[in-house]
């Protein structure tokens, strides 16, 4: 009797436990989000979208900083979903699973863990020096490819993993060919999971710094970029320089362009998490 | 797309007369390795066109393994080997300028499990015949609309082509999957336990229509279930441990086994 009646009280403890640290996680988050909202919100207006930086605080907007994220996402985009789908896809479906295959696929799953600054290094090498891209938007772009590629090509593979296999026997039966085989019956079926994967790695790809500022982006860039080649700034770099500012105005400044960061990270990661359930409820085995 | 087999086809039929001479299926000393695994073991076997023929035998004993080996199902397995001829319609499936994608189509194949496609009943249908490069839409139309009059099925879907294929019962999923096969024109279709998930009224349904395939299609089941094995096929072949015991006409085999593995195995003192 006493052996269940103390089970059942560690029972209620890990509950209870369990619901502090829950709890104890949201409200710090929620602490640094009332915090940043206090201190930020009221600077958000429609100028401070579209003003050009500037040395004084109530005049400087984060026009370059923003179109420089969309242009790094966007090339991002270009460059490392095909890529990492293709490889991902190679990997599960064609390649033979050898030892080599599980070489591959332990690196893969390692560089996914690298931290970013050696990307920042191997881009400035690579694409900054090498291949005499300069500071510019394609060279940032290439090297967040690479920081995120690994994050693709994983996410791709476990979707197709999880479809399952009977799919592909039933298109193979009927005399479909590899890749129709792939392009009609497995793709749609894993398309939910590889999106939320792409979203989340290019979420992930809006908040580094440390890679862009190696390979030599700006803090202060005067105009909008309107060729891969410029020269550029993006959102993290713009408040990581307005933080590190002694003004009060500027901190402010940092605090308003966090909170446009953290929006277009939520946005990203609702869509992501929208997908997810479109897909989920439209098939189910 | 060139469509060798087509022609073949309409010429078997044309031919329906000289049923003795056509062998549909003809395996020569076939050996099937996975890796180390030696399972199946010189399987010889003629198989009838326009018939019923039934593997039998306990699990592991390598007759869905030889029944994939006929379409070639096996091709993915990794560690898959083969030694042996396989010939359908007098022609050697391993053959490197053999097209697997003709052979599957004109060999089609009925899984364990129904796996229709996460698309619509009309989808599952015209799937076959979209990858096979066929798309006059009267046609596509023409031809599911036929195939699933044939899998018995075209009564409970017309009005409901747009719907999920994954909406019907497990019974009509199988059928629906047999539509599909059917669809794309095969002289044989394979069948792997096609009733072994189904309720019994399902099952009796699969097996009045494989008893109707027989009259246009030569079928190859495999199946755990003897009485099934002995209502519905023309012939059965016996599976034990990788070799081919007995193979001959269900009638006799069931009422007088030549083998006493085989009596054993059919009067269910072993499997």
């Amino acid at each position: 009797m006493s052996n269940v009646k103390r089970n059942r009280n560690i029972d209620t403890a890990f509950k209870y436990v369990g619901i502090f640290f829950t709890f104890f996680g949201i409200a710090i988050l929620l602490i640094f989000l009332i915090n940043i909202l206090i201190d930020g919100l009221t600077r958000i207006d429609w100028e401070f979208l579209t003003n050009l930086p500037s040395r004084r605080a109530s005049k400087a907007g984060i026009l370059t900083a923003w179109t420089g994220t969309a242009w790094i996402l966007g090339l991002t985009c270009i460059i490392a979903i095909p890529i990492g789908v293709a490889a991902g896809i190679y990997l599960q479906e064609y390649g033979r699973k050898n030892r080599l295959a599980r070489i591959i696929e332990l690196n893969i799953a390692n560089l996914a863990g690298v931290p970013s600054i050696i990307y920042g290094l191997l881009g400035l090498e690579i694409f900054v020096r090498i291949m005499n891209l300069g500071g510019s938007l394609l060279a940032g772009a290439l090297t967040l490819s690479l920081l995120i590629l690994p994050v693709i090509i994983v996410a791709t593979r476990e979707a197709l993993k999880a479809v399952p296999n009977s799919l592909r026997e039933a298109s193979y039966g009927m005399g479909a060919t590899k890749w129709q085989t792939i392009w009609h019956q497995i793709l749609p079926a894993a398309s939910g999971g590889i999106l939320t994967g792409i979203i989340l790695a290019l979420s992930r790809a809006v908040g580094e710094t440390a890679p862009l500022i190696v390979i030599g982006a700006l803090a202060y860039v005067p105009f909008v970029a309107d060729s891969p080649m410029d020269e550029f700034t993006v959102l993290p770099i713009q408040i990581f320089n307005w933080v590190s500012r002694p003004q009060e105005e500027f901190l402010t400044n940092g605090a308003a362009a966090i909170i446009i960061l953290l929006l277009i990270t939520f946005v990203m990661n609702g869509i992501a998490v929208y997908l997810r359930n479109k897909w989920q409820k439209k098939i189910s085995w | 797309m060139a469509l060798p087999f087509i022609s073949e086809i309409n010429g078997r039929k044309k031919s329906a007369g000289k049923q003795q001479r056509m062998k549909p299926i003809e395996a020569k000393n076939v050996n099937v390795y996975y890796g180390d695994n030696h399972v199946l073991k010189d399987v010889d076997i003629t198989i009838k066109e326009n018939s019923v023929t039934a593997f039998i035998g306990p699990s592991g004993c390598g007759k869905s393994t030889f029944l994939r080996t006929l379409n070639r199902m096996n091709d993915y397995i990794d560690g898959f080997r083969k030694k042996g001829k396989v010939y359908i319609d007098g022609k050697e499936i391993y053959e490197k300028k053999v097209r697997v994608e003709e052979l599957r189509r004109k060999v089609g194949m009925v899984f364990q499990k129904p796996n229709p496609f996460p698309k619509s009943i009309f989808e599952n249908v015209a799937y076959g015949l979209k990858i096979h490069g066929i798309d006059n839409k009267y046609e596509i139309n023409e031809t599911v609309e036929k195939s699933l009059k044939q899998a018995a099925l075209w009564n409970e879907v017309k009005d409901k082509l747009d719907k999920p294929a994954l909406s019907l019962s497990g019974g009509q999923q199988q059928r629906l999957c047999i539509a599909r096969t059917l669809a794309v024109k095969p002289s044989i279709i394979l069948m792997d336990e096609p009733a072994s998930a189904l309720d019994p009224i399902s099952t009796a349904k699969i097996e009045e229509l494989i008893t109707e395939l027989k009259e246009k299609y030569t079928i190859v089941i495999v199946t755990h279930n003897m009485q099934q094995a002995s209502r519905i096929s023309d012939r059965t072949a016996f599976f034990y441990l990788g070799e081919l015991v007995e193979y001959g006409k269900t009638s006799e085999m069931f009422t007088n086994p030549k083998e006493k593995q085989t009596e054993n195995y059919i009067t269910g003192r072993f499997g």
